[in-house]
Formats: C-alpha cells, structure tokens, sequence
C-alpha cells in the first residue's frame, strides 16, 4: 500500500546572528547551511495498518508526511503509494488520501463548518449519496450536530479538531495521515478522537499513519511503531516488543510502617519517604517475585504496587539510547 | 467547473460580509474621483491645447477609474494567500485533487469582483448627478458599451494574471514585501492608475502603451470615453488578449516550478 525506498530530502536553511549589523551583513552575504532533513528512509505499510512514526521534534516526521501527501518533492529515492508516486500524480494520488495536520486549520475560518464541506464535496467530486452518508455517519462519530452550522472561528480547538478530521474523510479515503491529530486537546477530546480513529480503521479498514507527542496517543492506537531521528529510521517495530526490549525494569512502590531498605543486585532504592518506597527493579537480574521478598524482610508493609514502564519511559530510553 | 464556481462564490460571500468597508470605501472614492477631476479641470483651463484627453473623457476615466479601482488596483493582493504561503497552510491546498493555479486566480477573481460588486454602482449614480462637464455619463454607443465590457474583462483578468505571478513568486521567495513595495508601485503608474497614460510625453508612452500594465485600466477606460476608438479598439483588445495569454502561461510554468521547488513553512 505504502512503500518509501531510500527517500532522502536536504532544505537549505539560512543563517544569521542576532543584531542590525549581521542583518545588515546578512543583505550582502547569505550564509546558508544544507540541513539533511531525511536521509535513505526506508519502510512499507500495508492496508489497514495503523503505524505511529514517532521522533523528537525536527527529526522529519512532518518531512516524511509532506512528501507522502505530495507536497513536498524529495531529493532521491522511490515513494510508490497505491501505486502511485504522490509528486508526480499529485492530483490522482490526493484523491485517495485524507491528511489532517494537527497545526493547520482547513476550514474556512468565517464561515460555517458545513459550507466548507461542500466545497470539499465539489472538489474530491464526491457522489450525493456518499457524500450524504458519509456526514451523517461522520457527524455521529465525532459528535458535530451542533457545530456544523457555526462558523469555524467560534469553535473550540477541540470541536475544531473534529471538524477538521470528518473533513479529510468526506471523500473515503483508503489512507489517513494524521499530523498530530492531538496536539492541544483536553483528555476528553484526545479520547473522542483516539475512538474514532480506532473505529475508522476496523469498520472501514482505513490504513492510518500516526505522527504524535503524545505516547498514549500510541499505546491506545497502534501496534506497529517507527521511530525517526536526524532524519532516518532507528527502530521499526511492535510495540509489545519495544516493551519487552526496554520494559523489563519494572518499578516496585511499597508503603510501609516501619523498616528498613537496601540496595540489592537488581533492585535500587529510587526514593524512601514518608513511608513510602520507590524502587526500580530489573527483571532480567532477579525475578519480581524474589524482589517483593528482598523488599519485605525487613519491615512491616501494608501495600505493595508493580507498575509497568510507561510508554513514555520507554521511549525516552529510546531517545536516549540512540542520542536523538 | 463546479468546484472552481463554489470557490468563487464562496469568497464573494465572504467578501460581502464587510458593509462598513464597503460605505467607507463608496465615499472615499465618490471625493477622491472629484478631486482629482477638479485637478484635472484647473490644467485644462490653463492650456487646453495642451491636454490629450477632453474634459468629458478624463471625467468618464476618472469616474470609471474609481467604481471599477478594486477590479483594477495592481497593489491589491489577496492577503489570505499571502498568509497560506508565508505559514505553510498551502499544505491543505496542495494535498486537493485541484490546480492551484487556478483556484488561486478563482480566488482572487472573486475577491476583486466582490468588492467591486458593491462599490460600482452607488459611485458611477452619485457621479452622474453631478453638472457637466464633471458628470458621468451613462449614454455611450452601444456597440462602444460593448466593447467597453469585453475590454473591462479581459483588462480584468490581465490584473488578476499578473498577480498571479506575485503570489508565484512570493512562493519560490517567501518574502512578498519587497516584490510588492518594488514591482506594485511601478506597475500602479504604468497601467495608468496615476496619471492616465495619455498624459505621459510621447517618447515614453509610445514604449508604456505595448506593456502588459496598459493593457489593464487604460484599455476599457478610454474605450468608453471614445478615446481609444475604429480600428485602434481592436488592436487594443487584441493586445489585451495577448498579454493575458502571455501571463496565463509564464505563470503555470512558474506555478509548476514553484511547486517542484517550495518548502511548505512550518513544522
């Protein structure tokens, strides 16, 4: 469905220091630095798969996402999207694809929400009947009965968020590219949101590339994670496999009356307040079971709590572990 | 043809939202038109010898000048586009199954017309009011009216050619104010919206009259006070359709430049 070989793409960014003389300097003579945004990405998806291409910020994702969507032309490399390269048959390929960026606004921003679908609906030359029946359900789904008819500048990020994502699925597209869908929102809109995008992809087999900030964005949503920095792919893989890889330090939080903790091979005491331990525990060094023992010999406890690695823990230690 | 007609008339309902504007913008050019007639008037009196144009033409240029400025004004740049290249929120407009090219030029057809809807004519009733020989007067030929029209048109769609290529521009440079300060002035003056080019010694209109910007207000205007009349009006609408096929096609060439080349801002 989505296949990326070797794309690579280098912005000439120019540069200047602070001040009315380097300004000024800056009108004579330009200096410009070569930024490799992406260098040899490689990576395919297949229908009805939900990816999340996740990165610290500058690391491509948008790049890559640009150039999936056609807007961007890359430097080198092959880019085959239903078998269609995207900059070559821009207006073909735009027809099956919905894109939402999360930091841009589609809809027109003085009038009512639905005239801007309209719009939509001559441009993607959506049939009545679809168009008709993608609303309705779309308006259901993303709870939109009331803001169809507001104009766009009196909504809320999160209505307009919505609006905006029933906007790019007017036309049935088989893949979504989602931007950061979720920056800026509440929890309550991050979950509608999530929701819908989870029933979009079982009911209408919707293939969904995913860039996010937000790790639960990807632990409700996909399965499937590629991880970019300084512009190439580091990691492309399943996420319960990330877990086992970098989730096997476990964190163990007693709550005690009275007792003493130390330091053992595989448990270290990350804090000891207030009756209240936090200890990290490597499960590859002693099992969970020995280290609720260690732990309790010497007090008096009354509870006990293993929590698992966060997927923001666990991406964090990816950062780290690949110096991004 | 359909989505290119709702991005007209969505853009002209938007347009005609601003009333205030609209009033505001009917008074100004109501005395700004007189002014500049009655400037006019005191340079004819003085030589009338002297003036290329008569009185009654140079009040029906002027009058024209002002109902039709918004089709017309080359300063004039629809700032919605400007604002979608400068923060990269052409991305949505680039991932449409659309040329946009042409829903640009929709675009700003629409946001021209509109404002030039609403404004024509309250300006051109008030200036025929007036006594003679500063009124506007209505009675023209009508085989004069109707060239008058085709050449408003296509005068029309040479302006909004031409800004086409700013906005082209404006795309591979991403600075649009010093294309705009530099180029709009200059054009300003050469399309005659400053002086009409009649007024111009002869050794520089002879060059002014073949340029595109001529081919903007000054053809329609002066075809309508008769001016421009017989054979010269078909050479003149000639020349007009030359330009705008010459714009027509240097900016989809640039356009599809622009777009092999450009960076959408922002991340």
């Amino acid at each position: 469905m989505i296949q990326l070989k070797h794309i690579s793409k280098t912005y000439r960014v120019s540069k200047r220091e602070a001040g009315t003389f380097a300004a000024l300097k800056n009108l004579v003579h330009r200096n410009t630095e070569t930024v490799h945004a992406l260098r040899d990405i490689s990576f395919s998806v297949k229908p009805g798969e939900i990816v999340g291409y996740i990165g610290p910020n500058g690391a491509g994702k948008s790049s890559t996402i640009k150039i999936m969507s056609g807007i961007l032309v890359p430097d080198g490399g092959e880019c085959l999207i239903n078998g269609k390269t995207p900059w070559k048959d821009r207006k073909a390929h735009v027809k099956d694809i919905g894109v939402v960026f999360g930091q841009r606004s589609q809809l027109w921003w003085d009038i009512p929400v639905i005239d801007s679908y309209e719009l939509f609906k001559a441009v993607y030359e959506i049939p009545d009947g679809t168009y008709k029946r993608n609303l309705v359900s779309l308006t259901e789904l993303l709870h939109l009965e009331e803001l169809l008819k507001t104009p766009v500048r009196m909504l809320s990020l999160g209505q307009r968020m919505r609006c905006e994502i029933a906007a790019s699925l007017l036309h049935n597209p088989a893949i979504l590219f989602l931007d950061e869908p979720t920056i800026g929102l509440d929890a309550v809109s991050k979950i509608a949101v999530r929701d819908f995008i989870m029933r979009l992809n079982k009911e209408m087999k919707t293939t969904v590339i995913l860039t996010t900030h937000d790790m639960q964005d990807i632990e409700a949503l996909t399965k499937r994670v590629v991880l970019i920095g300084k512009g190439e792919i580091l990691m492309d893989g399943h996420l319960s496999d990330l877990r086992q890889r970098y989730g096997r330090r476990k964190k163990i939080v007693v709550h005690y009356h009275e007792g003493h903790f130390t330091d053992t091979e595989g448990i270290h005491i990350l804090s000891n307040e207030h009756n209240h331990v936090i200890s990290s525990v490597d499960t590859d060094l002693i099992k969970v079971n020995h280290a609720i023992e260690h732990l309790c010999k010497d007090a008096v406890i009354s509870d006990v709590a293993i929590q698992e690695a966060s997927v923001e823990e666990i991406i964090s230690s990816l950062y780290r572990e690949y110096d991004i | 043809m359909k989505k290119y007609r709702l991005y007209f008339t969505l853009t002209l309902n938007h347009q005609l939202q601003y009333r205030a504007a609209v009033y505001a913008g009917v008074l100004t050019q109501f005395f700004w038109g007189l002014l500049q007639i009655l400037l006019y008037h005191a340079l004819y009196i003085s030589n009338p010898a002297a003036s290329p144009m008569t009185l009654e033409q140079l009040a029906s240029y002027f009058w024209l000048q002002q109902a039709f400025m918004t089709l017309f004004m080359t300063w004039f740049l629809d700032q919605d586009i400007l604002d979608m290249i400068a923060t990269g929120n052409i991305a949505y407009e680039l991932c449409r199954p659309i040329d946009l090219y042409n829903v640009w030029f929709v675009k700003s057809m629409s946001n021209r017309f509109s404002k030039a809807l609403l404004r024509f004519f309250p300006i051109l009733i008030a200036a025929s009011l007036l006594p003679k020989p500063y009124k506007f007067l209505w009675t023209q030929p009508p085989l004069q009216l109707i060239f008058f029209s085709i050449s408003l048109i296509s005068g029309f769609l040479v302006v909004v050619a031409f800004t086409m290529l700013i906005y082209v521009l404006t795309m591979l440079t991403l600075s649009p104010i010093g294309l705009r300060i530099v180029a709009l002035s200059l054009m300003e003056f050469l399309s005659g919206g400053i002086i009409p080019l009649p007024f111009l010694p002869d050794h520089i209109r002879r060059y002014v009259e073949w340029l595109p910007f001529a081919s903007m207000q000054n053809t329609p205007f002066r075809i309508y006070s008769g001016h421009i009349s017989g054979s010269g009006v078909f050479s003149a609408i000639g020349l007009q359709w030359f330009w705008l096929v010459i714009l027509l096609l240097v900016g989809k060439v640039l356009m599809q430049m622009a777009l092999r080349h450009a960076v959408v801002q922002g991340g």
